[in-house]
């Protein structure tokens, strides 16, 4: 293999060229963004960025003097693949040709139906929406979040600690059920009203009041809730509409193996858009953790390296971590397939957590709340226990 | 300056112990039976490497993915750029020692300011 495009320019780009390199691969690495930044953190956009404690400099994702010894187009997003020329189309008329492809295109924040072109209004996803939301911050005022995943979790907890006055609307029951289950949702969630922040569950977003600018969300339930600014933090979508017709198989982002492989040789896909097989579940799942866009890439480096299908090992389990109101949050495994929790260490109510989360007895799940080393060690007898 | 640390005998294979300086430091004992000393501190954000996943010569900061080598400091994994200082150790009598580095600490941005901030 001579020359490799890397369609994608944030973490799972980086680290699929990072692996190309540390892999051996001396060709050409040709790397494709569509934002015009270098290669950037996004975890800290919802919490020290917004909060202004960190600049851009300090996102940087490369390290000073890195030399990837790649050509950097950016900039400019891919819109199409071709795979009888081996070519990606640019939205700026170039093509870039070469032997092999890495898909890692991520995925783009969800946005609520008839909020474009009325201010006050953000997701928050990329560098440029932080910047646009932290200025508007910075202004003050009374905050609504459509939301109460983690990222409007986290918005909701900068936020807070800027001064604004916070509301968080969810239409689920219980926030963060679908990661945590019910009932760790609720504990993880009680931090907004632990710290008057007030949190609005069971009640869907039926619009946004105001002409210009936004003034109110409108509940689903008549009621209306003034507000300032609004972050709509409702989840986000594979980015793989540029790949439709290419041949390359879609199901809920590309659908690849245990190993990163396509259905089309010689392309492989990394990072938030890729919906991996997990051979333990399976069935196939699409996990946009960082973690996962960190680590995932050197499995399919490899393979596209070998020309086909590789032996993964095995990967460990999903891990993310949130930061909010000062207490950090960790979670690894799957909630989902859990029959019981057991707090073993800490208590729910102090916010002070280690539960265990347990399918037939057997460990498939651990969150932590403040508490990093019970945390690490649950998770490495998880990984040990699940591989 | 040479500073008693722990007693081998106490520090099992794949465990580590933090010493209490300031900045803290933390000695490893790798599963092949090497002891090793590095700054504690994670140079991305305020964690401690002591409570890492230690794997081979190679620890995981317990709150991100960055990966830092024992035996040089080196860090191969973002979200951390900087490395680690690492320490001279000298294991006595069972007793394991450490010669603090005289270089600069890499340190997150966040206690960097508060040192910078704070008395001198």
């Amino acid at each position: 293999m001579r020359s490799v495009a890397v369609v994608g320019a944030s973490l799972a780009g980086l680290s699929a060229a990072r692996s190309l390199r540390k892999q051996g691969f001396d060709g050409r690495l040709v790397v494709i963004g569509d934002e015009p930044h270098r290669p950037y953190d996004r975890p800290p956009l919802s919490k020290e960025f917004l909060s202004g404690a960190l600049g851009e400099a300090d996102l940087a994702l490369e390290a000073e003097g890195e030399d990837l010894a790649a050509e950097w187009l950016l900039g400019t997003r891919a819109t199409g693949l071709d795979h009888t020329t081996r070519s990606v189309r640019l939205a700026d008329g170039r093509e870039v040709r070469a032997d092999g492809f890495v898909i890692a295109t991520g995925a783009v924040a969800r946005a609520l139906p008839g909020s474009a072109g009325l201010a006050g209004v953000h997701t928050l996803r990329t560098l440029d929406d932080a910047r646009a939301l932290r200025d508007e911050l910075a202004g003050g005022g009374r905050l609504v979040v459509i939301g109460g995943g983690f990222i409007g979790a986290e918005v909701a907890s900068t936020a807070y600690a800027l001064g604004l006055d916070v509301t968080v609307v969810e239409a689920a029951p219980t926030p963060l059920a679908g990661p945590l289950g019910a009932a760790m949702g609720a504990i993880v969630s009680g931090l907004h009203t632990d710290h008057g922040v007030r949190l609005l569950c069971g009640v869907g977003v039926k619009g946004l009041g105001g002409e210009h600018r936004v003034d109110a969300v409108l509940l689903e339930d008549g009621r209306s809730v003034p507000a300032d600014i609004v972050v709509v933090g409702v989840g986000a979508r594979p980015c793989v509409e540029w790949l439709e017709g290419s041949g390359i198989a879609l199901d809920n982002g590309v659908k690849c193996g245990a190993d990163g492989r396509t259905s089309l040789a010689g392309v492989v896909a990394v990072g938030d858009c890729a919906n991996w097989y997990d051979p333990r579940a399976g069935h196939h799942r699409r996990v946009e953790h960082w973690t996962g866009a960190r680590e995932r890439p050197e499995a399919a480096v490899a393979t596209l390296l070998a020309g086909g299908a590789v032996e993964p090992g095995v990967p460990r389990p999903p891990y993310f971590w949130s930061d909010q109101y000062g207490v950090r949050i960790q979670f690894a495994g799957h909630a989902a397939e859990a029959d019981s929790i057991t707090v073993e260490a800490g208590a729910a109510g102090d916010r002070d957590v280690l539960a265990v989360y347990r399918r037939d007895g057997r460990p498939v799940a651990v969150l932590g709340m403040n508490q990093p080393r019970l945390f690490m060690r649950a998770r490495k007898q998880l990984a040990a226990t699940t591989s | 300056m040479m500073i008693p640390a722990c007693r081998l005998a106490d520090l099992p294979r794949g465990e580590a112990f933090r010493l209490d300086v300031d900045p803290p430091v933390s000695v490893f004992h790798t599963d092949d039976g090497e002891v090793f000393a590095i700054d504690d501190t994670c140079t991305h954000q305020d964690a401690s490497l002591a409570d890492g996943w230690l794997e081979g010569c190679e620890v995981e900061c317990p709150l991100h993915a960055s990966k830092f080598d024992l035996r040089t400091g080196a860090v191969d994994s973002p979200p951390a750029k900087l490395p680690v200082r690492t320490h001279e150790v000298v294991v006595e009598n069972d007793m394991i020692y450490v010669r603090l580095s005289t270089e600069a600490p890499n340190l997150p941005p966040c206690i960097s300011a508060r040192l910078a901030g704070g008395p001198a």
